[in-house]
């Protein structure tokens, strides 16, 4: 029995979100736009999908993950998801006037320092973290974006979270 | 089957709480998608990727709901029909591409708002009729022919179409009409001169038609 499909500004509007968080963390903020409109308008070309998509969301992970991948062959270079500025500049910048730290303590990281901690991790942990706990998705479709089991999505998306708070400790360390 | 039960639970379960170290990823995002999906419907219009395209306009009926196709006007609905229900139905029926895009619906927007500041009497815009077939299809090409401001029975509506005596047939033609307003099924009232059912609820078409007579 299939499911209705729902009008598509329904999933513009309720996963538009997730899939720019992806698009940033697999292509950097600066490229993450174009890669949005690139993912949700070959969504919109393929919709409905055939076969039996069971959740909308992940679908539309899968075809930005898709997406962001063709980017970085076009562009002739690996992921490299930090800001423009390179991870080290953003890090004490952001750390370097009593107001920023002052913002950054209250908002809890810096955007570009978390940015830049992300990118750090090997590439399958930082996909965990990001379609997890970014993106929302549970582990039973981060394993299937990820092709490996629940368990082990579990695990890399576990240790990706211990590395990146690392990452991000150390980092006020050199800066202070 | 438990699997099934599954798959919809992840569709809809409470997203997973963000780590307070990732919070500062998602701040300022609002202002990102705004942009973003403006430039998407835009482009989705210009690809020829936007089969139905609707906006939401205020009026002294509440909140309607506006939908068109490339042919024309496809739907005008209530808010008591359930604008979300409506365009699910849409999705079922014409196709799921459907987008929230303003700008296509101007002249009907338009046309609406002048319709109840009482400076247009008739609507003047492409229709798609593919929502209403057949006989439904039929009363509704007559509906018209009733001025603005006056009223027939059903009777006499169903003595326009090719089975006069089809008078409850017309009524079920009313109560679906897919373009309440703009085709005036509110101006077909029962023979007794009571004002029957309306889709848009009897308060609706009451102020519709004392909209008409000039004694609202």
């Amino acid at each position: 029995m299939s499911r209705p499909v729902p009008p598509f500004e329904v999933l513009v509007a309720s996963h538009g979100a997730t899939v720019l968080r992806v698009c940033r963390a697999l292509v950097g903020v600066q490229e993450a736009d174009d890669v949005w409109q690139e993912s949700f308008l070959a969504a919109l070309r393929a919709y409905p999908a055939s076969g039996n998509v069971r959740n909308w969301e992940a679908w539309l992970v899968a075809i930005a993950r898709n997406k962001a991948m063709d980017h970085h062959r076009a562009a002739g270079r690996l992921p490299v998801p930090a800001s423009d500025d390179g991870p080290e500049a953003a890090g004490c910048l952001a750390a370097a006037g009593g107001d920023d730290v002052v913002r950054s303590v209250e908002a809890g990281q810096d955007a570009d320092r978390v940015w830049a901690a992300l990118a750090k991790l090997p590439p399958k942990q930082r996909e965990a973290v990001v379609y997890h706990h970014l993106a929302g998705l549970a582990y039973a479709e981060v394993a299937g974006l990820l092709g490996n089991s629940e368990a082990s999505a579990r695990r890399a998306a576990s240790d990706g979270m211990r590395s990146l708070r690392a990452h991000l400790a150390q980092d006020r360390e050199d800066c202070s | 089957m438990e699997t099934e039960i599954d798959t919809q639970a992840i569709d809809t379960q409470a997203k997973v709480p963000m780590p307070a170290e990732l919070a500062a990823l998602v701040a300022g995002e609002a202002t990102a998608l705004d942009r973003l999906t403006g430039q998407f419907r835009t482009a989705a219009a210009a690809d020829g990727l936007m089969d139905v395209a609707y906006r939401v306009v205020d009026s002294p009926v509440g909140a309607l709901l506006l939908a068109g196709t490339e042919r024309g006007l496809v739907r005008v609905a209530f808010a008591r029909e359930g604008h979300a229900a409506v365009l699910d139905s849409l999705a079922a029926t014409i196709s799921p591409r459907i987008l929230l895009a303003p700008a296509r619906l101007d002249a009907a927007a338009r046309e609406v708002e002048e319709y109840f500041a009482r400076r247009r009497q008739a609507f003047d815009l492409p229709l798609d009729f593919r929502l209403a077939t057949g006989f439904r299809r039929e009363v509704l090409a007559h509906l018209p022919d009733i001025g603005y401001g006056h009223t027939a029975s059903y009777a006499a509506v169903a003595a326009l179409t090719s089975s006069p005596r089809a008078v409850r047939a017309v009524g079920t033609a009313c109560a679906r009409n897919p373009l309440p307003l703009v085709v005036p099924c509110h101006r077909v009232i029962r023979s007794d001169g009571s004002r029957g059912a309306y889709l848009g609820g009897a308060d609706a078409k009451a102020l519709l038609l004392a909209l008409e007579a000039g004694t609202a």
